[in-house]
């Protein structure tokens, strides 16, 4: 009885069932995809994309986020950032980690990838030892090198007079015009290894056999490097100058530890502005404008570089 | 002729024994200079130690040291393994199902990694506030997990595109559903993966500074960054103390990256080369 009943539907009504089954089918699919991707997105959408929209609602109103003040004043946070010195400071310090990012991790982090492909021995040792910045905490290294750094007994002046170079001697950090730069420094350090990493997982992937066809052909070592590796690395220079910018354009947490800001404001960077103004003067629709910009500064560089790396694959 | 050869690769060991000191000496400092007594650092900080003391150690173990680990232990293993759960599971249907919504789902995710964390800051202050989590290890989880679900969709999609679709037919055919299928035929292939996700994902949640700064208030909540600054504060004259914190913070990283070097170094490429 049971079998028959079951039966009879799909063989008397064939179209009708089919065309539902796909239906359902075509339901249960997007319950399918839905059910997977629900708890990514709803993480995701909380902490990221609504944060985002959140920070510029914020941005609009004067709100000092302790007590119940909360006006609505439009753009006029922006208006006054554009007019703001402290923040074009900043943005300036900014771009200034851009640039040195750029001119020395990268290079740094090609040469060391570089030297562990030569025919020194111990490479393994000489890798392991390279890499080990990048496993050391940023508030670590911040405090590491604040005694480095130490007017007094820091290792940099130590090593200076024994160079005879006392004269450059000073208190790295308390001086307004060196404190940017042992910062940059430092951030050198930390990062160059990454970009090692990165460069050296590249040139692992560039077939050997061009090499020997240039070697036939007579092309030298530099020859070898500017025609064959150098353009073959082109995608992950691009890569990792982005990472870089966008890197730069939100560090924080060094320029926190070690400065401070400090001093005289002569390391202020757009993240530690907008930390200051929000939780310690309490200017949290300020501070909530000042994110909001690093968002569109970074969002903005981040186009072009895709755009114009886009064209450049495009005409190539 | 060996004797030549080696005169010409003289410049390469000196570049590279320049390098090493500039990225070993920092280490070195830090590591020497913690089994110094405080009498020993403050007349020659920079030596070598002559009597080695481990003292600094068992102040520090004796301090909130260990609560300070503990916590971001905590932190950092539960939230790798909320990321890994649903950043595969959300990889499945962007890597496998064609549907409308695939691409603009998949460059969604990708902004992600684009975004200054500042951005949502104050939002998710407010919201921790609110939600009752400030000042608790918990609180961080979220945020943790959400800004590492971008790289890790990117690692697992790359992975199970890879992974031949007939393994999946012949599984339908025997009438499996897609959770099922997923779980037992799928993510078990998907191993690499989720060593490389894991390991990325844990360097930088070990040592996430900003979230905790402002999530966090109290010392029983503070991770391990926060601790080593609270040291910084408290010591300031035990330089010794602080670098013997500095040292066993930085251990367990050097630890894993000393037995998982490869696993470490391939997830930092998969992970931001597609970027």
């Amino acid at each position: 009885m049971k079998t028959t009943i079951r039966q009879l539907p799909t063989a008397s009504v064939p179209v009708s069932v089919v065309s539902k089954k796909k239906m359902t089918s075509k339901i249960k699919q997007g319950l399918v995809i839905g059910g997977f991707l629900a708890p990514a997105l709803l993480v995701y959408g909380i902490f990221v994309l609504y944060s985002i929209v959140m920070t510029f609602y914020y941005s609009l109103f004067d709100w000092s986020g302790i007590d119940n003040s909360f006006e609505f004043i439009g753009l006029q946070n922006y208006i006054e950032l554009l007019h703001d010195e402290l923040f074009w400071a900043s943005l300036k310090n900014n771009l200034l980690l851009v640039f040195s990012s750029l001119l020395t991790q990268l290079p740094l982090g090609l040469i060391m990838a570089l030297l562990l492909f030569s025919p020194i021995k111990g490479m393994r040792f000489f890798r392991s030892v390279y890499f080990m910045p990048f496993l050391m905490s940023t508030v670590a290294i911040g405090i590491l090198f604040t005694f480095m750094y130490d007017g007094n007994f820091g290792i940099v002046n130590r090593i200076l007079g024994l160079l005879g170079l006392e004269s450059l001697q000073r208190a790295w950090l308390g001086n307004e015009d060196t404190a940017i730069w042992a910062v940059i420094a430092t951030i050198c350090w930390q990062y160059a290894p990454f970009y090692m990493v990165l460069f050296r997982a590249a040139i692992v992937g560039i077939p050997e056999e061009l090499y020997e066809a240039a070697m036939i052909d007579g092309a030298n070592s530099r020859q070898r490097f500017f025609k064959i590796t150098l353009p073959l690395l082109m995608p992950t220079i691009v890569t990792s100058s982005i990472l870089s910018i966008i890197g730069s354009l939100k560090y924080f947490d060094l320029i926190y530890v070690m400065t401070g800001g400090g001093p005289n404001n002569s390391t202020e960077l757009m993240a530690t502005y907008m930390y200051e103004e929000t939780f310690t003067n309490f200017n949290m629709g300020y501070g909530s404008s000042i994110s909001f910009s690093m968002f569109l500064i970074a969002l903005v560089i981040t186009v072009i570089i895709v755009f114009s790396e886009q064209k450049r694959k495009g005409g190539s | 002729m060996a004797f030549i050869k080696k005169i010409s690769n003289m410049p390469l060991y000196l570049l590279a024994i320049i390098l090493l000191i500039f990225t070993g000496l920092p280490y070195f400092l830090m590591v020497s200079s913690s089994f110094k007594s405080q009498l020993e650092f403050m007349t020659s900080p920079w030596s070598l130690p002559k009597d080695f003391t481990l003292e600094s150690y068992s102040v520090v173990l004796s301090s909130n040291f260990l609560r300070y680990f503990g916590n971001s232990l905590i932190v950092s293993a539960v939230s790798v393994v909320i990321v890994i759960v649903i950043s595969a599971m959300a990889s499945y249907p962007l890597a496998r199902i064609k549907f409308k919504l695939n691409r603009p789902i998949f460059i969604l995710f990708l902004i992600g990694m684009m975004i200054p964390i500042h951005t949502t800051l104050i939002p998710i202050y407010l919201l921790t506030i609110n939600i009752g989590l400030y000042d608790t290890i918990w609180g961080l989880i979220g945020p943790y997990v959400a800004f590492a679900i971008p790289v890790s969709v990117i690692i697992f999609t790359q992975f199970l595109q890879d992974i031949p679709a007939e393994l999946e037919e012949s599984a339908k055919i025997d009438g499996c559903g897609q959770f099922r299928l997923f779980w037992k035929i799928l993510f078990p292939l998907l191993k690499p993966a989720v060593a490389t996700v894991a390991i990325y994902n844990f360097i930088h949640i070990w040592n996430e500074f900003i979230f905790a700064l402002v999530l966090t208030n109290s010392k029983e909540n503070a991770t391990l960054p926060l601790g080593l600054r609270e040291f910084y504060g408290e010591f300031s004259v035990n330089v010794p103390g602080i670098m013997a914190a500095l040292t066993l913070g930085s251990l367990p990283l050097l630890l894993v990256y000393f037995v998982a070097q490869e696993k470490i170094v391939k997830g930092i490429a998969a992970g931001s080369v597609k970027g």
